[in-house]
């Protein structure tokens, strides 16, 4: 594990040295959990994503340890010890939640289907087949707001972005962007392979946690009719 | 109880010090591009630090009060007038009923925050009055300000008696803040950065050109960031990196070699490479740029920037107690 500063208020804890869906996002989760726990005074708020976690702090909130001592050593050491004292928690009782999310993959929403199928020499029929059966993680939430980056995409359903991205992108849909795969959150311009669409709000301010999604949770796709997406989108 | 939107502007905003716990969302803190100036004009008029006012950039904003209110404003180079009173930066103004409020173009600089005794008086969405363009929500219906809006303002902290104490037969109060906080475009577009997590992979040559080359501010930026041109920032190893916070004031570089600085609307997580990220006092500068404009960037040290923070913070303190003596 490592710490390096972004600026004077963050820092980011390097977790992990390398991304391996399971162990990674687990150890990220317990980390967070452990910090998340710990409420150290002047940290404002955790972002994780993928191996790391960024600290955002105030520098005028830490009392620095000793005279030499810099609000970021301060702080720090602080979450170095935080988390070597927690290295101990099993990160098999991990248990992220489970969402199934329904896509429809009707012809109407699932404007590069046909492009994602040629490229990887198969059917669309087929890729959807394998699209649905694989199980997924999120890696980290970002590009719009409650947007989830997932990692999981047979590798045989990887197609390069766009080369134009389109200037407008419905909220849900459900896309494919190299070796990832993820779902527009809001409607917003975007250069990923749009496959399909969920009638799910990936984002509402209603709720109390707006993201319906977040960093380290586990997905699956379920595929719908035309019809059961009318009747969900209601 | 409302101010009326006669001119909007080129692209007004309401917004107050940003939306904060949210990153796990993908939701940006946003905001006051320059928080300071925010919070600066808000402490000049008796509101709250988080009060929300107005980000003008570029100006030409023209306002109409429904009743007396009193405002202040600090950021870049703009001519305000209350009626035919010269509001300068960082000085209370006294505006009377059905009086207007005109924020003309700036002659350097671009952006100003106006605050408002009592503050606009938008629905608060996730702990914050500001608008979020990247989810449309907040602030004023989502949106920027056009012409014919009415805002809601908040009941005004400062009574009537209180206010011809403070003014007297005055329209301008002569009280002010440091000139370095209040016209912030005036300062020498200089941005003292540290190494960011990335800097190790980039050339020695683009790290020297970083800190030795100038660099224009170019046409397609905005409040998520300013892409600037200069010399190509390559990296020495071209490897793919995974996606990570990042902040306001990150210098992040697509492979196209032109740095883009995030602002206040910039993504939480980004995958391009960090290479320097500028100080937290200096994005008060970083707020002012506009296409066109030269910047350069300067290495200073962690303790340094931290030091900067910490002093601002107490000078903010001390201002706020001057002003409570000011008004008793």
């Amino acid at each position: 594990m490592r710490i390096e500063p972004l600026g004077d208020s963050a820092l980011i804890v390097r977790v992990e040295d390398e991304f391996r869906a399971e162990t990674s996002l687990n150890a990220v989760l317990a980390a967070l959990r452990s910090l998340e726990r710990a409420a150290i005074p002047g940290v404002i708020e955790l972002a994780p994503a993928y191996t790391t976690i960024g600290v955002f702090f105030d520098p005028a909130r830490i009392e620095p340890a000793g005279p030499d001592d810099s609000p970021f050593e301060t702080l720090g050491t602080k979450i170095q010890s935080i988390l070597d004292a927690s290295a101990f928690e099993k990160r098999s009782e991990i248990e992220p939640p489970l969402h199934e999310i329904p896509v429809c993959y009707h012809g109407e929403f699932a404007f590069d289907l046909a492009e994602v199928a040629q490229r990887a020499g198969l059917t669309e029929a087929e890729v959807v087949r394998r699209y649905g059966e694989a199980v997924y993680r999120v890696t980290c939430v970002g590009f719009t707001p409650g947007f989830p980056y997932l990692s999981g995409l047979p590798a045989e359903l990887a197609t390069p972005r766009r080369v134009t991205p389109r200037k407008e992108i419905a909220a849900g849909s459900v896309a494919i962007g190299g070796a990832q795969t993820g779902i527009y959150s809001v409607k917003s311009p975007g250069g990923w392979n749009v496959i399909g669409r969920t009638p799910l709000r990936l984002f509402d301010m209603q709720r109390e946690r707006p993201a319906l999604l977040r960093t380290g949770d586990t997905v699956r796709f379920r595929g719908i009719s035309r019809e059961e997406f009318e009747s969900l989108a209601r | 109880m409302k101010v009326s939107v006669v001119s909007a502007g080129f692209f007004t905003s309401v917004q107050d010090l940003g939306r904060v716990g949210f990153r796990q969302s993908g939701i940006s803190v946003g905001g006051a591009l320059d928080p300071h100036a925010m919070r600066v004009a808000n402490a000049l008029i008796g509101n709250e630090d988080n009060a929300a006012g107005l980000e003008a950039t570029m100006g030409n904003l023209r306002l109409r009060f429904e009743d007396q209110r009193i405002v202040a404003w600090c950021g870049g180079a703009f001519t305000v007038r209350i009626g035919r009173a010269d509001l300068p930066p960082g000085h209370a103004g006294l505006v009377a009923q059905g009086e207007e409020l005109m924020l003309s173009a700036p002659k350097t600089g671009s952006r100003a925050w106006l605050a408002i005794s009592g503050g606009i008086d938008v629905p608060s969405v996730l702990g914050s009055r500001s608008t979020d363009f990247r989810g449309n929500f907040g602030g004023h219906q989502g949106r920027t300000l056009r012409d014919g809006d009415t805002l809601p303002l908040g009941e005004s902290s400062v009574s009537p008696g209180r206010v011809a104490e403070m003014f007297g037969d005055r329209k301008i109060a002569e009280w002010t803040a440091l000139s370095s906080w209040i016209t912030t475009a005036q300062r020498a577009r200089f941005l003292r950065v540290l190494p960011a997590p990335d800097w190790s992979l980039f050339t020695p040559e683009a790290q020297a050109a970083l800190i030795s080359q100038p660099f224009t501010v170019m046409l397609d930026s905005d409040r998520m960031g300013a892409r600037l041109d200069g010399p190509d920032l390559e990296r020495a190893d071209a490897s793919d990196l995974l996606s990570e916070a990042v902040a306001p004031g990150t210098l992040q570089v697509p492979p196209n070699g032109k740095p883009i600085l995030l602002l206040g609307d910039c993504q939480t997580v980004g995958g391009y490479p960090k290479i320097a990220q500028v100080i937290t006092v200096d994005l008060s500068i970083a707020a002012q740029l506009w296409p066109g404009d030269q910047v350069r960037f300067h290495e200073i040290s962690l303790g340094e920037a931290q030091f900067l923070v910490r002093e601002r913070e107490e000078d903010f303190a001390r201002f706020r107690v001057g002003l409570s003596l000011h008004k008793s």
